[in-house]
């Protein structure tokens, strides 16, 4: 087949080797799932991510508590009426990612604010009650967010997200 | 393979490239124009499927360790976690374990082929004695790798071998605590064995590098065992050899992947089911399969310091092979005498092999003795001495002589086949009469889950499970399973809600809480099941020291003797329901005490119990636990039943194992198929030189 005087006919010979070397490439990709399946959490720790109950009711007012859901700091933020009613008068146009406060708490639990407490910029963990918009300060690269966990300034692109979680009773959530 | 590369690269990047770094050019003369005789036959291949072997270890390894644990605390349940949680865990650690035993296995093939070829002779003996550092080193890696699961046998393995220094005089003891790191084995012992795992496989590597090196400047050596002298002696590597070398491998992957998939714990010891205890060595310790004539050897010595220096010996006496044998005639093929001696010496090391295996007493002695002297004498007297009073054969002028010529010594391999099977055969025949005749063998149960199609029964998991729930969880704990297990697929079946139920019921110990004590709740899907007793210092207390064991991995830790050539079988039947049968047999096996048997206190008779006086007291009896769907309340049903739910503790992923196994067999075979039509349209023009045109380079053919 190299020499050019032949004549160019698919033959048999070349349906053979391209089902061959077809084959053994599927083959191959099909190794390559275990090997990178593998690296995925193991079902142990997905069971191990499960919802979690937290009481509410030893959060006094004004006060911020941090706990753990599959690895991740949450906050909860008992906030005062005062940090509500600031939350709640924000100018949309100030916010660099806009969302309001009634978007991010449930209705009829304003007070509460519910927030994966981990920097949208690179990760970091924001401390409570600091920066200017009283709310939370990320002291690895200076983002600022808000009462209600918006970001206001610095590198961050995003609010802090909110976990999925619900009321159980009025002093009951569960995340997850 | 000296002069300018083959290889002139056109395109300008790859002239720049080639200019500074000449890579490319090193691979495609080694890879792609590297002549390689046209003669060789499938012994050949080894060299190539060893190489992928060790790549598969290598990736499979590098796996186990994100997710292995190097701790004696800690291994053992990391090893399991990885079987039963991570993603294909169960898969890459069968894989690992039993690669390692193939790749012995090839190599085993690939040495003894360069023996019988003369593959050692000059002027190859680098590359010999680089091949026997690379077995050494292979050994010591199987060795580590064998200790990190933290079994029984891998913790007795760890203690007998480094033991084995410290037969040094003087310096011995020093020499086995400085290896220890400790005055026993232990984890230091451990990550230390962990550390050098990981290292030797890459020492290795380096090693195969400059045996393929040395290969390539010596060349390869062929069944004629006559230099090749014409170019038209040798066909360019690709695609010759390539694609026999793919086909072969294809072909050997089944043979993996029918261990793998089907037989994952045959070439294993169930006693490495157990964790590590250093106060108890099980009854009957012996090394992996693949270091059984070294051990006889070992044992055959009556002297510590001898037997150890023996062992050592018979492995380094392979370095001077190639000043050992004084025939100038390479290939074994053209020595009739040399033959016979070759075939007697493989005999020798099989049979070796199995009395490795043996209990050191008796007649396994004597015969371990006869045998390890023959082994010496081969090397020592037999090799020279043949070499210089045989008459060779008449050896062929050049390869493709002997190529075209046409393969008419077949028969002689064959009928050498033959007799080595009948030696082996008579040899373990004439087996004297053991005292486990008194043992009887356990009778074989049919399974739902035998066989390569095989699946669980769920109604009987869901049974065994009620009978251990209702019986055995008294006294034994389930520790590895978790209750989110029963409601996975694969297992008994019940659905989330039943398993969280189940889950409920139990008092889990939890904290500490915010005021920093324990505290008890309801148990939730995630947890793992709750032994009776808090540690086993408590359960041994409750039951007069003898501690029940945790029922897990019972169905993979207990196995019976299987005798041969049953044992042989076991491999085309998939037999791997060893530990059911036993369980089933042991928990109906309660009996009277024969009049002449002593029993001690408390314990009891038990028929298939080894040794026959077992701690525990007939835990079953028919009728107490209440089937709802109207099975058979009697004991042996009972027996069955959890003997079937353990069996899915310790295999949970049994189903997925064989389901995948069948799915990568037709693979493997279909690509074996079509590599072996590959491989022989690619060499037909080799094999059938006269069909070429006529002044057509027959190797020009590319694909
Ligand atoms: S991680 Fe928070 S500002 Fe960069």
């Amino acid at each position: 087949m190299t020499n050019p005087s032949l004549p160019a006919e698919p033959t048999r010979r070349d349906f053979l080797y391209i089902a061959t070397g077809a084959v053994g490439a599927i083959g191959g990709a099909f190794v390559l799932v275990p090997l990178i399946a593998q690296m995925n959490p193991n079902a142990s720790t997905i069971a191990a991510g499960a919802p979690i109950e937290v009481d509410l009711a030893p959060i006094a007012e004004g006060q911020v508590i941090k706990v753990t859901w599959r690895g991740k700091p949450i906050f909860i933020s008992h906030r005062t009426k005062q940090e509500v009613e600031q939350a709640q008068s924000v100018k949309m146009s100030q916010l660099p990612d806009p969302q309001t406060d009634q978007d991010r708490t449930k209705p009829g639990h304003e007070q509460w604010l519910v927030v994966v407490g981990i920097c949208t910029h690179l990760g970091c963990i924001p401390i409570a009650k600091s920066g200017d918009y009283g709310g939370w300060f990320c002291p690895c690269h200076g983002s600022q967010y808000d009462d209600s966990g918006r970001i206001r300034q610095g590198p961050a692109p995003a609010n802090l997200p909110i976990p999925p979680y619900r009321f159980v009773s009025d002093s009951k959530i569960e995340i997850g | 393979m000296s002069g300018p590369s083959k290889f002139q690269p056109t395109h300008p990047v790859l002239k720049w490239f080639e200019a500074r770094l000449p890579i490319l050019s090193l691979l495609y003369d080694s890879f792609v124009s590297y002549p390689t005789p046209r003669n060789l036959n499938f012994l050949w291949t080894f060299g190539a499927i060893l190489s992928f072997l060790l790549m598969i270890q290598i990736v499979t390894g590098i796996i186990l360790v994100m997710h292995y644990t190097a701790n004696a605390d800690l291994a053992f349940a990391s090893i399991e976690q990885m079987m039963r949680d991570v993603n294909y865990g169960w898969l890459l650690r069968y894989a690992h374990a039993n690669g390692s035993a193939l790749f012995f296995f090839a190599v085993y093939i690939h040495m003894f082929r360069g023996m019988y070829y003369g593959s050692y002779k000059e002027p190859r003996e680098v590359l010999w004695i680089i091949g026997v550092i690379i077995y050494l080193l292979m050994m010591a890696t199987g060795f580590l790798g064998y200790v990190l699961p933290w079994g029984q046998m891998s913790y007795w393995a760890a203690t007998v071998i480094t033991n084995l220094f410290s037969a040094v005089p003087i310096v011995g003891e020093t020499l086995v605590t400085w290896l220890w790191g400790g005055y026993s084995v232990g984890n230091p012992t451990l990550t230390r064995f962990f550390s050098l795992h990981y290292l030797l496989p890459f020492v290795i590597v380096a090693f195969v590098v400059l045996h393929v090196w040395a290969l390539h400047v010596v060349g390869q050596n062929n069944p004629a065992g006559v230099e090749p002298k014409s170019d038209e002696d040798t066909v360019p590597f690709t695609p010759y050899a390539t694609f026999k070398d793919l086909f072969f491998f294809s072909a050997f992957m089944l043979l993996f992947c029918w261990f793998l998939f089907y037989l994952p714990n045959y070439l294993g010891h169930a006693d490495n089911y157990i964790p590590a205890n250093p106060s108890v060595t099980p009854a009957h310790i012996v090394p992996e399969w693949y270091y059984l004539p070294f051990y006889a050897i070992l044992r055959a010595i009556p002297n510590k310091l001898a037997g150890v220096i023996a062992l050592f010996a018979s492995i380094l006496i392979l370095a001077f092979l190639p000043w050992l044998d004084t025939s100038k005639v390479k290939s074994g093929r053209y020595r009739p005498l040399f033959k016979i001696f070759f075939w007697i010496w493989i005999a020798t090391c099989i049979v070796l092999g199995w009395l490795g295996a043996m209990p050191a007493e008796g007649g396994y002695v004597i015969a371990s003795r006869i045998l390890t002297a023959w082994y010496f004498l081969h090397f020592i007297v037999v090799l020279p001495v043949i070499g210089m009073i045989e008459k060779p054969l008449p050896v062929p002028d050049s390869i493709t002589e002997d190529h075209i010529g046409g393969h008419k010594k077949k028969a002689g391999a064959v009928a050498a086949l033959v007799a080595l099977a009948a030696l082996v055969g008579l040899s373990v025949s004439s087996e004297p009469a053991r005292a486990s005749s008194e043992q009887p063998k356990p009778p074989q149960q049919t399974w739902t889950f035998a066989g390569p199609f095989g699946t669980f029964d769920r109604a009987q998991l869901q049974r065994g499970f009620q009978v251990y729930r209702e019986v055995c969880s008294a006294c034994h704990g389930l520790s590895l399973m978790s209750f989110r297990n029963l409601a996975e697929p694969g297992g008994p079946g019940f659905t989330t809600a039943q398993a969280a139920a189940v889950a409920a019921e139990a008092k889990v110990k939890d904290g500490p809480n915010d005021q920093g004590e324990m505290f008890e709740r309801p148990g939730r899907l995630a947890d793992r099941f709750q032994s009776p007793y808090p540690n086993p210092q408590a359960a041994a207390a409750a039951f007069n020291g003898a501690a029940p064991p945790d029922l897990s991995v019972m169905a993979k830790a207990r196995t019976y003797e299987r005798g041969f050539p049953t044992f042989l079988f076991d491999i085309l039947t998939q037999y791997q329901e060893n530990g059911v049968d036993y369980m089933v047999a042991l928990l109906g096996g309660y009996e009277d005490p024969p009049a002449d048997f002593k029993l001690p206190d408390g314990s009891n008779y038990n028929k298939y119990f080894p040794g026959h006086a077992v701690a525990m007291p007939p835990p079953l009896a028919d009728g107490v636990v209440a089937y709802t769907d109207g099975s058979p309340q009697t004991l042996n049903q009972y027996a069955k039943d959890v003997a079937a739910f353990l069996m899915w503790t310790a295999e949970p992923h049994l189903e997925a194992r064989k389901r995948l196994g069948f799915q990568t067999m037709i693979f493997l075979l279909v690509l074996t198929g079509l590599l072996y039509f590959t491989k022989k349209k690619i060499w037909h023009d080799v094999e059938h030189p006269t069909e070429a045109a006529p002044g057509q380079d027959p190797k020009a053919t590319k694909i």
